[in-house]
């Protein structure tokens, strides 16, 4: 006889049981009964200031740690507040799963106190979600909701419990197996395919390693590597992959994409060959489709096996898990060269060697004797070191963080790529410091972006989360103020935050009892971030005050050409030079 | 012609058609026809979808349509091999100078008279979409009052089953 217990003594049972140690969310009516078992629980739970804090955290530890983060909301507006986390994580495959209370079953449809339809409602911005009103279904459904998250290609479920399921008595039984008939990820790549595509490899001869976030996902660096060391092929960086690969490592071109690096922009337009390992076509990396690596024929490796030939038809497509297809890739190129045959990239080499000579990152001091963003980024960089963990929300300071900071490291890089998410630095920089509590934690944040989520700095002080937070502040909504700048005749519409005035972000800190700084000179930069480095035992705010007319280079415009990349205002590489 | 008719077998569970709607809504593929009944498998539901899919290749409805949970197999059925059959229910204006006419027809197409009125009548017609529309041309010139038709449902030819397999456990492919 099964001992009886409430579904939600057997809710918190079933996440101990799932390995969860950690659990961001807020408490409220609907999922109230639940908070009374996780009161005992081995489980962490950490109480945050908003919803959308606890699901951005459950993101930055899950991004930082590779394991599933975890939040918890309530029925109705707790639910909403979740919506733009889960967009997130499903757009950037980060595993997760949220837990939310719903209204009692007999209430479901009444437009009762609290009510939102957050099955229908986070339908499109999950991978699967459940709504469970029989307190039976609780264990199954919990393992099933894991399962699904950190498998495959992961992303965020979501479960939805009703309040009288939760209240109920049942017992608990959690199930030895998952049987989920129309769910069965392919992992092992057909090794067919990956022979064709070492024999594509070894015949091309201007190959690129397009490599994309699934490599991190999917753990893959250290097989990356390999490949990249046995092949000699160059190698890009997506936004989402940024510390897949070595920065320092020579066959490293950087980042492609509407502010990558011009060799990396380059290689991918004149390559034959994308071997392409977790990525996604994204018109972030394209540009204009049509015109996007005319000549190159391309091997796709993806888990899944929608994105194969969505945007960008594969010749060689392969469904797998990045990592096995990788090693699998290995293998078969070793056997290639065993035979004699190598591929010969030196030509390229010579061309892309030129195009990365002559058109290095750079940036210009502002003359006016204001901060550039540009440095205090590259100084942050330089003085925490690749074995600190960067997060950033969205804008320049972001596309600054993802050029100027060395990554050396997987999972040391955080950032909303696919959603674009503004908020989501602070609150993923919390998750990521409670996930790798021995890690340097840096947010590198805009203003803008700071004043959505910055509540969070309390669930920081007060549960000692000592996360460091770099304002960049140029007082207006930047990237926007740059495409004012660049498209609409410089008429800056609604971009002014005027936040070198209100708020004071030291004192805005400091009221939250975190450490509070400032600096807008060049020569106090390097100081002011020792200063904040020293600090483990209180989170720290760096309002960082610089030049408002600072702009991302290079740059290509929406829509347009990768062909017609702009490394500064006005200026286009000059292809020709180099081939 | 970009329209095909898909066999999807689903767990049937509640919310499978939204999370199906949804999906082509919000990629914005294209349904001419949706039928949903249960099948001889207790559990598993068969949509049968008739999807127009101009300018977008059928590979990435059906790859999206697979990474639903819900979703078992995907199955497309060629008309060629298959019976494909929609019913419709049709209110034609039809007189003492008229009926006559319409009941030719009506004939023609094999249909059946379910109701009469005195200026109507009621048909009912089976067949795939090709004869219902080509019915339906012919009864235009009567006047027609009311019309109300089912999705296609539809079924291999032969006596292989696409249940069959689906539910037994993951083959691996290596």
């Amino acid at each position: 006889m099964s001992e009886q217990i409430t579904g939600a003594q057997s809710l918190i049972r079933a996440l101990e049981t799932a390995g969860v140690e950690v659990a961001f969310g807020i408490p409220g009516g609907a999922i109230l009964p639940a908070y009374d078992p996780l009161f005992d629980s081995r489980i962490r739970h950490i109480l945050v200031r908003h919803e959308q804090g606890a699901g951005h955290a459950a993101e930055g530890y899950a991004a930082a740690t590779g394991r599933v983060g975890v939040c918890i909301a309530t029925s109705g507006p707790g639910a909403t507040n979740l919506v733009t986390p889960l967009a997130d994580a499903l757009m950037d495959s980060v595993p997760l799963v949220a837990v939310t209370g719903q209204v009692t079953s007999a209430a479901i449809g009444t437009d009762a106190f609290q009510e939102a339809d957050t099955r229908g409602i986070t339908m499109p911005i999950t991978k699967h979600n459940y709504l469970v009103t029989n307190p039976d279904d609780i264990p199954r459904t919990v393992a099933e909701a894991f399962h699904i998250a950190a498998t495959g290609r992961p992303g965020p479920v979501l479960v939805d419990v009703s309040k009288d399921a939760l209240q109920a008595m049942t017992t608990f039984h959690w199930p030895d197996s998952i049987d989920l008939p129309g769910y069965r990820p392919v992992t092992r790549p057909h090794s067919r395919q990956v022979r064709e595509a070492a024999r594509l490899i070894v015949e091309s001869r201007r190959p690129v390693l397009y490599v994309g976030g699934g490599v991190i996902r999917a753990r893959a660096a250290a097989e990356l590597r390999v490949l990249a060391e046995l092949t000699g092929i160059p190698v890009v960086t997506t936004l989402m992959a940024r510390g897949a690969f070595p920065d320092s490592h020579p066959q490293h071109l950087g980042m492609p994409g509407m502010h990558g690096t011009v060799a990396a922009v380059g290689a991918l337009q004149r390559s034959d060959l994308l071997i392409t390992l977790g990525a996604r076509f994204d018109d972030r990396v394209t540009g204009k489709l049509s015109t996007f690596a005319p000549e190159a024929k391309v091997i796709h490796a993806d888990i899944d096996p929608a994105e194969i030939s969505k945007n960008r038809h594969a010749d060689v497509p392969i469904v797998g898990d990045v990592r096995e297809v990788i090693a699998d890739l290995v293998v078969a190129l070793q056997t290639e060269q065993a035979a004699g045959r190598v591929g010969d990239y030196e030509a390229w080499w010579r061309q892309l060697d030129g195009l990365r000579a002559t058109y290095p990152l750079g940036y210009v001091t502002p003359d006016n004797g204001e901060l550039a963003p540009q440095y205090v980024v590259e100084r942050l960089g330089a003085i925490a070191g690749p074995d600190a963990v960067y997060v950033a929300g969205v804008g320049q300071h972001q596309m600054w963080a993802a050029q100027f900071i060395g990554y050396e490291r997987p999972n040391s890089w955080l950032n909303s790529g696919g959603l674009g998410t503004m908020g989501y630095a602070v609150p993923a920089a919390m998750g990521a410091k409670v996930g790798r509590p021995d890690a340097t934690v840096w947010a590198v944040d805009g203003d803008g972006c700071f004043q959505m989520t910055n509540q969070e700095l309390a669930t920081c002080a007060i549960n000692d989360i000592p996360i460091k937070v770099a304002v960049i502040n140029n007082g207006s909504l930047g990237m926007v103020r740059q495409w004012q700048t660049l498209f609409y005749n410089e008429r800056y519409s609604h971009t002014d935050l005027h936040s070198k005035r209100i708020p004071d972000f030291a004192a805005l800190a400091e009221a939250y009892g975190c450490v509070g700084l400032r600096c807008d000179k060049a020569e106090d930069v390097d100081a002011t971030i020792e200063q904040a480095m020293a600090i483990d035992d209180q989170p720290v705010v760096v309002d960082f005050g610089v030049h408002q007319d600072a702009m991302v280079w290079p740059m290509v415009a929406a829509g347009t050409s990768n062909d017609d990349i702009m490394v500064a205002r006005g200026m286009a590489p000059d292809w020709d030079r180099e081939d | 012609m970009s329209r095909h008719t898909l066999s999807v077998l689903v767990e049937d569970q509640p919310g499978v058609l939204a999370r199906i709607a949804g999906l082509f809504s919000r990629r914005g593929f294209n349904i001419e026809s949706l039928a949903v009944g249960s099948t001889e498998q207790s559990g598993v539901s068969r949509i049968t979808i008739v999807v127009n899919v101009e300018g977008l290749p059928l590979e990435q409805v059906t790859k999206q349509l697979n990474k639903l949970v819900n979703v078992i197999k995907i199955v497309e059925l060629e008309p060629a091999a298959s019976v494909q059959r929609a019913i419709l229910l049709v209110k034609v204006r039809a007189d003492v100078d008229t009926r006559s006419q319409v009941l030719e027809t009506v004939q023609m197409f094999r249909a059946k008279v379910v109701d009469v009125a005195p200026d109507a009548v009621t048909i009912q017609a089976t067949g795939n979409t090709d004869k219902l529309e080509s019915l339906l041309t012919l009864l235009e010139p009567f006047g027609v009052k009311e019309l109300v038709q089912s999705g296609v449902v539809a079924i291999g030819r032969g006596s292989r089953s696409i249940t069959d397999r689906a539910l037994r456990p993951a083959e691996r492919t290596a």
